[in-house]
């Protein structure tokens, strides 16, 4: 066992796991951080993207002791004071979710996406999303709930 | 994923130190291959050593002709560096699309040559701009370092260091992605430069990457699509699977290296 020590969402978190639990589990079941899912678990999917050090990565293909260190935020960490993000209410705005189970992936995805292209079109966005997918192919509106959050954080 | 030592060294030196330590070793970089391996328990490592954090192994230099980039550079920053897109473009747009951005977020160049994944991008590069890499005991040509399918150089115990790549007068990266993956299934890096003209294919090849010299002798001499177009392969060592034959591989190299010849210029 080892202690893996990392700031997730803003606090201090620390939990004594095996070196071979992935950071997905270690949020999940380590910190009680559901928010972030276990959909293929084969790094197709992207329901388990967060951000390490202010990259969008995949949790199911990374070591919760590579994060070590590290500052992480969650799906959970994004509304400030109880209000929502601005690409959470944009997501709800333009129903950019369905069943819900690849909703937080895809806007860990799209905050990163926002962050690092602030003016997208639609054709950008829809290749930036390749490596999440919607079990629904609810994309329409995902894509629109994305434009829209971009244009609104502008 | 079975069970293993998870051990992350400070520096380059300590890495090699407890690398020629184990029992059997694995080096993590990036980990965008060797986690989904182990996670399919199709590896089985003693020691899982972590060198994704060494921060001497994550720089882009560019000095003179050239331009070298540490082994542990993300996929990401080479697709965004001003040094790369200025003077290698076809290299930027090459990690660009590898994978999905998050795959790109932590993926690395050493990691990627290092497994050398018939499918894999980089190799492609790195024999088409005839790269130099080098490692923490010596330096290696890009020409004798891949030996095959997931086979390199490398000795035990021997870690890439950085890679690189002189500037070319003319090159581009064109590749048929699989639509799952992401992974090539066929790659075209076309090039000419000092060395002269090259023509390196990835995600073909049952040996991994190679070079095809019938169209590097008819773009030397005419350096146009069309001259590509000329030359057909045959399908024999090409990799047949389920998502192409060798007959529709063979074919593919054609059209990339006929698309990749006029994204060059």
């Amino acid at each position: 066992m080892t202690v893996v020590s990392m700031t997730v969402n803003g606090k201090p978190a620390s939990a004594d796991v095996e070196a071979r639990t992935l950071l997905v589990h270690y949020l999940r079941d380590a910190l009680g951080l559901t928010g972030t899912h276990v959909g293929c678990d084969t790094s197709q999917c992207g329901a388990c993207v967060v951000h390490v050090d202010g990259r969008a990565v995949k949790s199911c293909a990374m070591l919760a002791a590579q994060a070590d260190g590290a500052n992480v935020v969650t799906v959970e960490g994004l509304a400030v004071n109880g209000e929502l993000h601005p690409v959470q209410k944009a997501f709800k705005e333009h129903h950019g979710l369905q069943c819900g189970f690849c909703t937080p992936g895809m806007i860990m995805t799209a905050v990163d996406l926002i962050r690092r292209k602030p003016e997208l079109d639609e054709q950008t966005v829809r290749e930036e999303l390749e490596g999440n997918l919607c079990r629904c192919t609810g994309y329409h509106n995902i894509v629109k709930a994305i434009l829209a959050a971009s244009q609104d954080m502008r | 994923m079975y069970q293993f030592n998870y051990v992350r060294p400070k520096s380059l030196d300590e890495a090699v130190a407890l690398l020629s330590k184990a029992d059997d070793p694995k080096l993590l970089a990036g980990g965008q291959t060797l986690i989904p391996t182990l996670k399919q328990r199709l590896a089985m490592p003693s020691d899982v050593i972590d060198i994704g954090n060494l921060k001497e192994l994550a720089f882009i230099k560019a000095e003179g002709n050239a331009i070298t980039i540490g082994a542990g550079t993300k996929h990401y920053d080479v697709a965004t560096s001003p040094d790369v897109n200025r003077h290698i473009p076809a290299l930027a747009h090459l990690a660009a699309n590898i994978g999905d951005p998050a795959v790109r977020h932590m993926g690395t160049i050493g990691g990627s040559i290092a497994n050398n994944d018939p499918a894999a991008d980089y190799p492609a590069a790195c024999i088409a701009l005839d790269a130099k890499i080098h490692t923490t005991k010596r330096l290696i040509e890009a020409d004798k370092y891949f030996k095959g399918m997931f086979e390199t150089a490398l000795d035990a115990g021997e870690i890439i260091k950085e890679v690189t790549f002189p500037h070319p007068d003319k090159a581009a990266y064109v590749k048929f992605p699989n639509p799952a993956s992401r992974y090539a299934m066929v790659g075209v890096f076309v090039s000419k430069g000092p060395w002269g003209i090259r023509v390196a294919v990835t995600g073909a090849g049952q040996n991994g990457v190679f070079r095809i010299k019938a169209m590097e002798d008819a773009l030397t001499k005419n350096w146009s699509p069309d001259a590509v177009a000329a030359v057909k392969l045959p399908a024999d060592g090409l990799l047949s699977d389920l998502h192409g034959s060798a007959e529709y591989r063979a074919h593919l190299i054609t059209v990339m290296a006929k698309r990749a010849v006029a994204a060059a210029g």
